[in-house]
Protein backbone atom coordinates (compact mmCIF):
# COMPACT_ATOMS: atom_id res chain seq x y z
CA UNK A 1 0.00 0.00 0.00
CA UNK A 2 2.95 2.33 1.01
CA UNK A 3 4.20 1.20 -2.31
CA UNK A 4 1.57 2.13 -4.43
CA UNK A 5 1.71 6.00 -2.35
CA UNK A 6 5.25 6.51 -3.26
CA UNK A 7 4.85 5.65 -7.01
CA UNK A 8 2.07 7.98 -7.16
CA UNK A 9 3.79 10.59 -5.43
CA UNK A 10 6.41 10.17 -7.78
CA UNK A 11 4.00 10.19 -10.63
CA UNK A 12 2.26 13.58 -9.79
CA UNK A 13 4.75 15.40 -7.57
CA UNK A 14 8.40 14.42 -8.35
CA UNK A 15 9.54 13.69 -10.45
CA UNK A 16 6.40 13.73 -12.44
CA UNK A 17 3.85 15.60 -13.28
CA UNK A 18 4.83 18.82 -11.28
CA UNK A 19 8.24 19.06 -11.02
CA UNK A 20 9.04 18.03 -14.52
CA UNK A 21 6.07 20.69 -15.95
CA UNK A 22 7.99 23.49 -13.61
CA UNK A 23 11.15 22.68 -15.04
CA UNK A 24 10.07 21.92 -18.23
CA UNK A 25 8.49 25.83 -18.62
CA UNK A 26 11.92 27.17 -17.15
CA UNK A 27 13.67 25.65 -20.17
CA UNK A 28 11.38 26.89 -22.16
CA UNK A 29 12.15 30.33 -20.95
CA UNK A 30 15.95 29.91 -21.01
CA UNK A 31 14.84 28.63 -24.93
CA UNK A 32 13.26 32.18 -25.61
CA UNK A 33 16.22 34.30 -23.99
CA UNK A 34 18.70 32.94 -25.63
CA UNK A 35 16.89 33.16 -28.92
CA UNK A 36 16.48 36.76 -27.88
CA UNK A 37 20.01 37.29 -27.08
CA UNK A 38 20.97 35.28 -30.52
CA UNK A 39 18.66 38.17 -32.45
CA UNK A 40 20.36 40.92 -29.85
CA UNK A 41 16.88 41.26 -28.58
CA UNK A 42 15.99 41.53 -24.51
CA UNK A 43 13.61 38.83 -24.58
CA UNK A 44 10.60 37.88 -22.19
CA UNK A 45 10.84 37.39 -18.48
CA UNK A 46 11.23 34.67 -16.62
CA UNK A 47 7.70 33.69 -15.51
CA UNK A 48 6.51 34.12 -19.22
CA UNK A 49 6.13 30.36 -20.33
CA UNK A 50 3.64 29.99 -16.89
CA UNK A 51 1.36 33.03 -18.18
CA UNK A 52 1.18 31.56 -21.47
CA UNK A 53 -0.27 28.45 -19.76
CA UNK A 54 -2.51 29.94 -17.47
CA UNK A 55 -3.69 32.33 -19.98
CA UNK A 56 -4.35 29.72 -22.47
CA UNK A 57 -6.11 27.68 -19.56
CA UNK A 58 -9.29 30.42 -19.11
CA UNK A 59 -9.33 31.09 -23.08
CA UNK A 60 -12.21 29.34 -24.27
CA UNK A 61 -12.19 25.70 -26.12
CA UNK A 62 -13.37 25.66 -29.48
CA UNK A 63 -14.70 22.54 -31.11
CA UNK A 64 -14.29 22.92 -34.63
CA UNK A 65 -17.09 21.28 -36.72
CA UNK A 66 -15.76 19.77 -38.94
CA UNK A 67 -13.98 17.69 -36.04
CA UNK A 68 -13.71 14.29 -34.48
CA UNK A 69 -14.46 15.27 -30.64
CA UNK A 70 -13.26 12.35 -29.27
CA UNK A 71 -10.01 12.01 -30.52
CA UNK A 72 -9.84 15.93 -30.57
CA UNK A 73 -10.21 16.14 -27.34
CA UNK A 74 -8.20 13.03 -25.97
CA UNK A 75 -4.95 13.17 -28.24
CA UNK A 76 -3.09 16.29 -25.94
CA UNK A 77 -3.64 14.54 -22.57
CA UNK A 78 -2.49 11.35 -24.54
CA UNK A 79 0.89 13.00 -25.23
CA UNK A 80 0.72 14.77 -21.18
CA UNK A 81 0.45 11.26 -20.00
CA UNK A 82 3.11 9.61 -21.52
CA UNK A 83 5.87 12.36 -21.03
CA UNK A 84 4.81 12.26 -17.32
CA UNK A 85 5.12 8.57 -16.98
CA UNK A 86 8.35 9.00 -18.78
CA UNK A 87 9.64 11.46 -16.50
CA UNK A 88 8.48 9.51 -13.60
CA UNK A 89 10.47 6.60 -15.00
CA UNK A 90 13.96 8.42 -15.84
CA UNK A 91 13.60 9.77 -12.43
CA UNK A 92 13.39 6.51 -10.53
CA UNK A 93 15.83 4.70 -12.20
CA UNK A 94 18.79 8.11 -11.77
CA UNK A 95 17.46 8.10 -7.81
CA UNK A 96 17.88 4.61 -7.70
CA UNK A 97 19.20 2.50 -10.08
CA UNK A 98 18.48 -0.42 -7.96
CA UNK A 99 14.70 -0.58 -9.33
CA UNK A 100 14.43 -2.16 -12.75
CA UNK A 101 12.39 -4.47 -14.60
CA UNK A 102 12.45 -6.34 -17.09
CA UNK A 103 13.51 -4.04 -20.85
CA UNK A 104 12.54 -0.89 -19.17
CA UNK A 105 14.64 1.02 -21.95
CA UNK A 106 12.70 -0.61 -24.24
CA UNK A 107 9.44 0.89 -22.60
CA UNK A 108 11.00 4.29 -22.57
CA UNK A 109 11.67 4.06 -26.25
CA UNK A 110 8.13 3.25 -26.84
CA UNK A 111 6.97 6.19 -24.59
CA UNK A 112 9.14 8.49 -26.33
CA UNK A 113 7.35 7.64 -29.43
CA UNK A 114 3.88 8.58 -27.96
CA UNK A 115 3.89 12.41 -27.77
CA UNK A 116 4.75 12.60 -31.22
CA UNK A 117 2.05 10.18 -32.16
CA UNK A 118 -0.56 11.95 -30.26
CA UNK A 119 0.06 15.33 -31.81
CA UNK A 120 -0.73 12.95 -35.52
CA UNK A 121 -3.92 11.95 -33.65
CA UNK A 122 -5.00 15.43 -32.95
CA UNK A 123 -3.93 16.44 -36.20
CA UNK A 124 -5.91 13.62 -38.48
CA UNK A 125 -8.78 14.49 -35.82
CA UNK A 126 -8.73 17.99 -36.03
CA UNK A 127 -10.51 17.79 -40.04
CA UNK A 128 -8.62 20.80 -40.87
CA UNK A 129 -7.06 19.66 -44.49
CA UNK A 130 -3.31 21.83 -43.07
CA UNK A 131 -3.37 20.24 -40.00
CA UNK A 132 -3.57 16.86 -41.63
CA UNK A 133 -0.69 18.11 -43.90
CA UNK A 134 1.18 18.73 -40.84
CA UNK A 135 0.33 15.35 -39.07
CA UNK A 136 1.58 13.28 -41.98
CA UNK A 137 4.71 15.26 -42.21
CA UNK A 138 5.36 14.60 -38.52
CA UNK A 139 4.98 10.89 -39.10
CA UNK A 140 7.34 10.79 -41.93
CA UNK A 141 10.14 12.73 -39.49
CA UNK A 142 9.12 10.35 -37.09
CA UNK A 143 9.96 7.03 -39.17
CA UNK A 144 12.61 9.03 -40.60
CA UNK A 145 14.34 9.47 -36.83
CA UNK A 146 13.43 6.41 -34.70
CA UNK A 147 15.78 4.48 -37.03
CA UNK A 148 19.01 6.04 -36.35
CA UNK A 149 18.56 6.44 -32.54
CA UNK A 150 17.11 2.56 -32.01
CA UNK A 151 20.91 2.21 -33.57
CA UNK A 152 22.40 4.79 -31.57
CA UNK A 153 21.04 3.31 -28.39
CA UNK A 154 21.50 0.08 -29.36
CA UNK A 155 25.17 0.86 -29.14
CA UNK A 156 24.70 1.70 -25.44
CA UNK A 157 22.60 -1.52 -25.04
CA UNK A 158 25.06 -4.28 -26.39
CA UNK A 159 28.19 -2.15 -24.68
CA UNK A 160 27.03 -2.63 -21.38
CA UNK A 161 25.12 -5.89 -22.14
CA UNK A 162 21.90 -5.10 -20.57
CA UNK A 163 18.57 -3.83 -21.54
CA UNK A 164 17.90 -2.10 -17.94
CA UNK A 165 18.69 1.77 -17.68
CA UNK A 166 19.67 1.60 -13.90
CA UNK A 167 21.92 -1.33 -15.11
CA UNK A 168 23.59 1.48 -17.66
CA UNK A 169 23.77 4.11 -14.54
CA UNK A 170 25.45 1.67 -12.66
CA UNK A 171 27.52 0.79 -15.63
CA UNK A 172 28.99 4.20 -15.34
CA UNK A 173 29.22 4.78 -11.48
CA UNK A 174 31.88 1.86 -11.84
CA UNK A 175 33.71 2.05 -15.22
CA UNK A 176 33.22 5.71 -15.75
CA UNK A 177 31.11 7.64 -18.42
CA UNK A 178 29.86 5.79 -21.98
CA UNK A 179 31.07 9.25 -23.33
CA UNK A 180 35.17 8.08 -22.69
CA UNK A 181 34.85 5.50 -25.67
CA UNK A 182 34.78 7.13 -29.37
CA UNK A 183 32.84 4.74 -30.65
CA UNK A 184 29.89 6.35 -27.99
CA UNK A 185 30.82 9.88 -29.39
CA UNK A 186 29.37 8.70 -32.32
CA UNK A 187 25.96 7.42 -30.79
CA UNK A 188 25.64 10.75 -28.90
CA UNK A 189 25.91 12.79 -31.91
CA UNK A 190 23.68 10.60 -33.53
CA UNK A 191 21.46 10.85 -30.86
CA UNK A 192 21.94 14.76 -30.63
CA UNK A 193 20.73 15.31 -34.13
CA UNK A 194 17.78 12.71 -33.38
CA UNK A 195 16.93 15.15 -29.90
CA UNK A 196 16.78 17.88 -32.39
CA UNK A 197 13.98 16.17 -34.41
CA UNK A 198 12.14 14.54 -31.35
CA UNK A 199 11.98 18.11 -29.59
CA UNK A 200 10.72 19.95 -33.41
CA UNK A 201 13.08 22.38 -33.63
CA UNK A 202 14.41 24.27 -36.61
CA UNK A 203 16.10 22.04 -39.14
CA UNK A 204 13.39 19.41 -38.39
CA UNK A 205 10.53 21.52 -37.10
CA UNK A 206 8.43 20.55 -40.38
CA UNK A 207 5.00 19.44 -38.96
CA UNK A 208 4.53 22.38 -37.88
CA UNK A 209 5.98 25.31 -40.23
CA UNK A 210 4.70 28.58 -38.84
CA UNK A 211 4.94 30.14 -42.48
CA UNK A 212 3.67 27.09 -44.34
CA UNK A 213 1.15 25.08 -42.66
CA UNK A 214 0.19 27.78 -39.83
CA UNK A 215 1.85 25.12 -37.23
CA UNK A 216 0.19 22.18 -38.71
CA UNK A 217 -1.25 19.82 -36.29
CA UNK A 218 -2.04 22.37 -33.70
CA UNK A 219 -3.64 24.74 -35.76
CA UNK A 220 -7.39 24.25 -34.65
CA UNK A 221 -6.28 23.29 -30.79
CA UNK A 222 -7.30 26.46 -28.91
CA UNK A 223 -7.40 27.33 -25.30
CA UNK A 224 -6.83 24.69 -22.82
CA UNK A 225 -5.99 21.92 -25.27
CA UNK A 226 -3.29 24.21 -26.98
CA UNK A 227 -1.58 24.49 -23.56
CA UNK A 228 -1.58 20.86 -22.90
CA UNK A 229 0.20 20.73 -25.51
CA UNK A 230 2.73 23.28 -24.99
CA UNK A 231 2.86 21.65 -21.68
CA UNK A 232 3.77 17.99 -23.23
CA UNK A 233 6.49 20.34 -25.53
CA UNK A 234 8.03 21.85 -22.73
CA UNK A 235 8.33 18.19 -20.46
CA UNK A 236 10.10 16.94 -23.76
CA UNK A 237 12.45 19.72 -23.25
CA UNK A 238 13.29 17.93 -20.48
CA UNK A 239 12.82 14.27 -20.58
CA UNK A 240 14.68 13.61 -23.89
CA UNK A 241 17.58 15.17 -23.33
CA UNK A 242 17.64 13.38 -19.31
CA UNK A 243 17.21 10.01 -21.53
CA UNK A 244 20.29 11.02 -22.99
CA UNK A 245 22.30 11.78 -20.07
CA UNK A 246 21.40 8.60 -18.50
CA UNK A 247 22.47 6.49 -21.30
CA UNK A 248 25.63 8.53 -22.44
CA UNK A 249 26.92 10.84 -19.62
CA UNK A 250 26.87 9.43 -16.59
CA UNK A 251 22.81 9.70 -15.51
CA UNK A 252 22.12 12.62 -12.28
CA UNK A 253 22.86 11.88 -9.27
CA UNK A 254 20.88 14.47 -6.80
CA UNK A 255 23.24 14.57 -4.14
CA UNK A 256 25.54 17.55 -2.78
CA UNK A 257 27.24 18.98 -5.58
CA UNK A 258 26.50 16.51 -8.38
CA UNK A 259 23.26 18.47 -8.07
CA UNK A 260 25.07 21.25 -10.03
CA UNK A 261 27.22 19.08 -12.43
CA UNK A 262 24.30 17.30 -13.57
CA UNK A 263 21.74 20.58 -14.09
CA UNK A 264 25.11 21.90 -16.34
CA UNK A 265 24.96 18.82 -18.49
CA UNK A 266 21.55 18.99 -18.92
CA UNK A 267 21.65 22.88 -19.41
CA UNK A 268 24.88 22.03 -22.10
CA UNK A 269 22.39 19.81 -24.32
CA UNK A 270 19.38 22.61 -24.31
CA UNK A 271 22.20 24.96 -25.63
CA UNK A 272 23.44 23.61 -28.25
CA UNK A 273 19.72 22.67 -29.34
CA UNK A 274 18.75 26.32 -29.35
CA UNK A 275 21.84 27.27 -30.81
CA UNK A 276 21.50 25.10 -33.91
CA UNK A 277 17.65 26.11 -33.81
CA UNK A 278 18.66 29.80 -34.86
CA UNK A 279 21.38 29.32 -36.81
CA UNK A 280 19.82 26.62 -39.30
CA UNK A 281 17.12 27.33 -42.29
CA UNK A 282 14.37 24.51 -41.54
CA UNK A 283 14.41 21.41 -44.12
CA UNK A 284 11.84 19.91 -46.88
CA UNK A 285 10.28 16.74 -45.76
CA UNK A 286 12.07 14.48 -48.20
CA UNK A 287 15.68 16.08 -47.47
CA UNK A 288 15.07 15.65 -43.33
CA UNK A 289 14.05 11.59 -44.15
CA UNK A 290 17.34 11.36 -47.03
CA UNK A 291 19.35 13.15 -44.22
CA UNK A 292 18.02 10.62 -41.21
CA UNK A 293 17.98 7.17 -43.57
CA UNK A 294 21.49 7.94 -45.25
CA UNK A 295 24.11 10.24 -43.42
CA UNK A 296 22.54 9.95 -39.89
CA UNK A 297 22.05 5.97 -40.46
CA UNK A 298 25.22 5.23 -41.71
CA UNK A 299 26.95 7.11 -38.78
CA UNK A 300 25.06 4.89 -36.52
CA UNK A 301 25.94 1.75 -37.84
CA UNK A 302 29.54 3.12 -37.92
CA UNK A 303 29.35 3.97 -34.15
CA UNK A 304 28.30 0.76 -33.59
CA UNK A 305 30.87 -1.28 -35.40
CA UNK A 306 33.40 0.38 -34.08
CA UNK A 307 31.35 -0.22 -30.10
CA UNK A 308 31.90 -3.85 -31.45
CA UNK A 309 35.56 -3.81 -32.43
CA UNK A 310 36.10 -2.57 -29.01
CA UNK A 311 36.72 1.23 -28.83
CA UNK B 1 -13.19 34.25 -12.37
CA UNK B 2 -13.25 36.80 -15.21
CA UNK B 3 -10.69 38.72 -13.48
CA UNK B 4 -8.18 35.93 -13.23
CA UNK B 5 -8.39 35.43 -16.80
CA UNK B 6 -7.83 38.86 -18.16
CA UNK B 7 -5.39 39.09 -15.69
CA UNK B 8 -3.33 36.35 -17.37
CA UNK B 9 -4.29 37.80 -20.94
CA UNK B 10 -2.76 41.17 -19.81
CA UNK B 11 0.61 39.38 -19.32
CA UNK B 12 0.69 37.39 -22.38
CA UNK B 13 -1.39 38.57 -25.64
CA UNK B 14 -0.70 36.54 -28.78
CA UNK B 15 -1.48 38.82 -31.52
CA UNK B 16 -2.90 37.38 -35.37
CA UNK B 17 -2.44 39.71 -38.11
CA UNK B 18 -5.10 40.48 -40.57
CA UNK B 19 -4.66 42.51 -43.81
CA UNK B 20 -8.27 43.84 -44.86
CA UNK B 21 -7.06 45.44 -47.55
CA UNK B 22 -4.23 47.98 -46.77
CA UNK B 23 -1.60 49.10 -48.13
CA UNK B 24 0.93 47.04 -46.57
CA UNK B 25 2.46 50.23 -44.64
CA UNK B 26 0.68 49.78 -41.22
CA UNK B 27 1.93 45.75 -41.73
CA UNK B 28 5.44 46.73 -42.21
CA UNK B 29 5.12 49.07 -39.04
CA UNK B 30 3.41 46.13 -37.19
CA UNK B 31 6.62 43.89 -37.98
CA UNK B 32 9.22 46.62 -36.46
CA UNK B 33 7.27 46.05 -33.56
CA UNK B 34 9.14 42.31 -33.57
CA UNK B 35 12.60 43.74 -34.00
CA UNK B 36 15.52 44.33 -31.51
CA UNK B 37 14.54 48.03 -31.55
CA UNK B 38 10.97 47.11 -30.41
CA UNK B 39 11.12 43.84 -29.33
CA UNK B 40 7.45 43.18 -27.88
CA UNK B 41 8.25 39.97 -26.45
CA UNK B 42 9.51 41.69 -23.52
CA UNK B 43 5.76 42.10 -22.40
CA UNK B 44 4.99 38.71 -23.62
CA UNK B 45 3.28 39.86 -26.90
CA UNK B 46 3.83 37.17 -29.76
CA UNK B 47 3.18 36.98 -33.20
CA UNK B 48 0.98 34.20 -33.63
CA UNK B 49 0.05 32.05 -36.84
CA UNK B 50 -3.66 31.07 -36.50
CA UNK B 51 -6.46 32.91 -35.41
CA UNK B 52 -7.07 30.31 -32.77
CA UNK B 53 -4.26 30.72 -30.53
CA UNK B 54 -5.13 34.22 -30.94
CA UNK B 55 -5.76 37.15 -28.26
CA UNK B 56 -5.65 40.47 -29.68
CA UNK B 57 -6.69 40.73 -33.91
CA UNK B 58 -4.47 43.19 -35.40
CA UNK B 59 -6.40 44.37 -38.70
CA UNK B 60 -4.93 46.74 -41.16
CA UNK B 61 -6.82 48.71 -44.01
CA UNK B 62 -10.30 49.80 -45.12
CA UNK B 63 -12.19 46.27 -45.22
CA UNK B 64 -13.34 46.00 -48.91
CA UNK B 65 -16.22 43.82 -50.17
CA UNK B 66 -13.88 41.07 -51.30
CA UNK B 67 -12.20 40.83 -47.18
CA UNK B 68 -15.59 41.53 -45.45
CA UNK B 69 -16.95 38.24 -44.99
CA UNK B 70 -13.51 36.56 -44.43
CA UNK B 71 -12.69 39.27 -41.27
CA UNK B 72 -16.34 38.35 -39.86
CA UNK B 73 -15.64 34.30 -40.36
CA UNK B 74 -11.55 35.00 -38.73
CA UNK B 75 -13.08 37.24 -35.95
CA UNK B 76 -15.40 34.08 -34.94
CA UNK B 77 -12.71 31.87 -35.26
CA UNK B 78 -10.73 33.39 -32.25
CA UNK B 79 -11.75 32.02 -28.47
CA UNK B 80 -12.60 34.85 -26.33
CA UNK B 81 -12.12 36.91 -24.86
CA UNK B 82 -10.37 38.56 -27.65
CA UNK B 83 -9.44 42.44 -28.34
CA UNK B 84 -9.56 44.12 -31.89
CA UNK B 85 -6.69 46.23 -32.95
CA UNK B 86 -7.76 48.20 -35.76
CA UNK B 87 -3.88 49.85 -37.16
CA UNK B 88 -4.01 52.90 -39.46
CA UNK B 89 -6.19 55.64 -40.05
CA UNK B 90 -7.89 53.44 -42.87
CA UNK B 91 -8.88 50.78 -40.13
CA UNK B 92 -10.62 53.29 -37.75
CA UNK B 93 -11.85 55.74 -40.07
CA UNK B 94 -11.47 54.68 -43.85
CA UNK B 95 -9.23 57.09 -44.28
CA UNK B 96 -8.65 58.30 -47.68
CA UNK B 97 -11.00 55.86 -48.82
CA UNK B 98 -14.34 56.99 -47.47
CA UNK B 99 -16.98 57.20 -50.28
CA UNK B 100 -14.77 54.29 -52.27
CA UNK B 101 -16.72 51.95 -54.57
CA UNK B 102 -15.16 48.66 -52.96
CA UNK B 103 -14.83 49.35 -49.18
CA UNK B 104 -17.43 48.31 -47.05
CA UNK B 105 -17.16 50.36 -43.76
CA UNK B 106 -14.16 50.70 -41.11
CA UNK B 107 -13.59 47.86 -38.86
CA UNK B 108 -15.43 48.03 -35.80
CA UNK B 109 -18.94 48.50 -38.21
CA UNK B 110 -17.77 45.27 -39.86
CA UNK B 111 -17.03 43.47 -36.76
CA UNK B 112 -19.83 44.84 -34.91
CA UNK B 113 -22.70 43.27 -37.66
CA UNK B 114 -21.89 40.03 -35.77
CA UNK B 115 -20.73 40.66 -32.64
CA UNK B 116 -21.96 44.36 -30.93
CA UNK B 117 -20.08 43.61 -27.45
CA UNK B 118 -16.82 43.17 -29.30
CA UNK B 119 -13.65 45.31 -27.73
CA UNK B 120 -11.83 47.37 -30.00
CA UNK B 121 -8.63 49.71 -29.78
CA UNK B 122 -8.23 52.25 -32.40
CA UNK B 123 -4.33 53.32 -33.33
CA UNK B 124 -4.56 56.31 -35.86
CA UNK B 125 -1.51 57.65 -37.81
CA UNK B 126 -0.49 56.85 -41.52
CA UNK B 127 1.41 54.36 -40.03
CA UNK B 128 1.30 54.54 -37.09
CA UNK B 129 4.65 53.99 -35.17
CA UNK B 130 5.52 51.09 -33.38
CA UNK B 131 5.35 53.29 -30.24
CA UNK B 132 1.57 53.86 -30.75
CA UNK B 133 0.97 50.22 -31.09
CA UNK B 134 2.50 48.93 -27.91
CA UNK B 135 0.87 51.84 -25.61
CA UNK B 136 -2.52 50.65 -27.89
CA UNK B 137 -2.24 47.52 -26.68
CA UNK B 138 -1.40 47.85 -23.34
CA UNK B 139 -4.24 50.45 -22.66
CA UNK B 140 -6.49 48.25 -24.18
CA UNK B 141 -6.08 45.14 -22.13
CA UNK B 142 -6.30 47.10 -19.30
CA UNK B 143 -9.36 48.18 -19.76
CA UNK B 144 -11.23 44.28 -20.34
Amino acid sequence: MNHWLLYLIAFLIFPGFLFTGTFGLLVTWVDRKVTALVQYRVGPPLRQPFYDLFKLWHKELILPRTARKTGFLLAPFLGLAATTLLATMLGIFNLNPEIRFVGDTIVILYLMLLPPLSIVWGGFASGNPISALGASRELKLMIGYELPFVIAVATVLFKVGSFSLGEIIKYQQVHGVLLNHPSMWIAFLVSLICLQAKLAQVPFDISEAECELMEGPFLEYSGPALGIFKLTQAMQYVVVPWFLISLFWGGTVLQGWSILWSLLKYLAIIVVVVLVKNTNPRVRIDQAVNFFWGWVTLLAAVGMVLMLSGY
Amino acid sequence: MANLSTRWLKKSPWVYHVGTGGCNNCDIEILDCLTPRFDVERFGIKLVVSPRHADVLLVSGPVTYHIKPRLQEVYKQVPKPCVVACIGACACSMGIFKDSYSVAGPVDRVIREIDPNAIFVYVPGCPPKPETMIMALVKALQKI
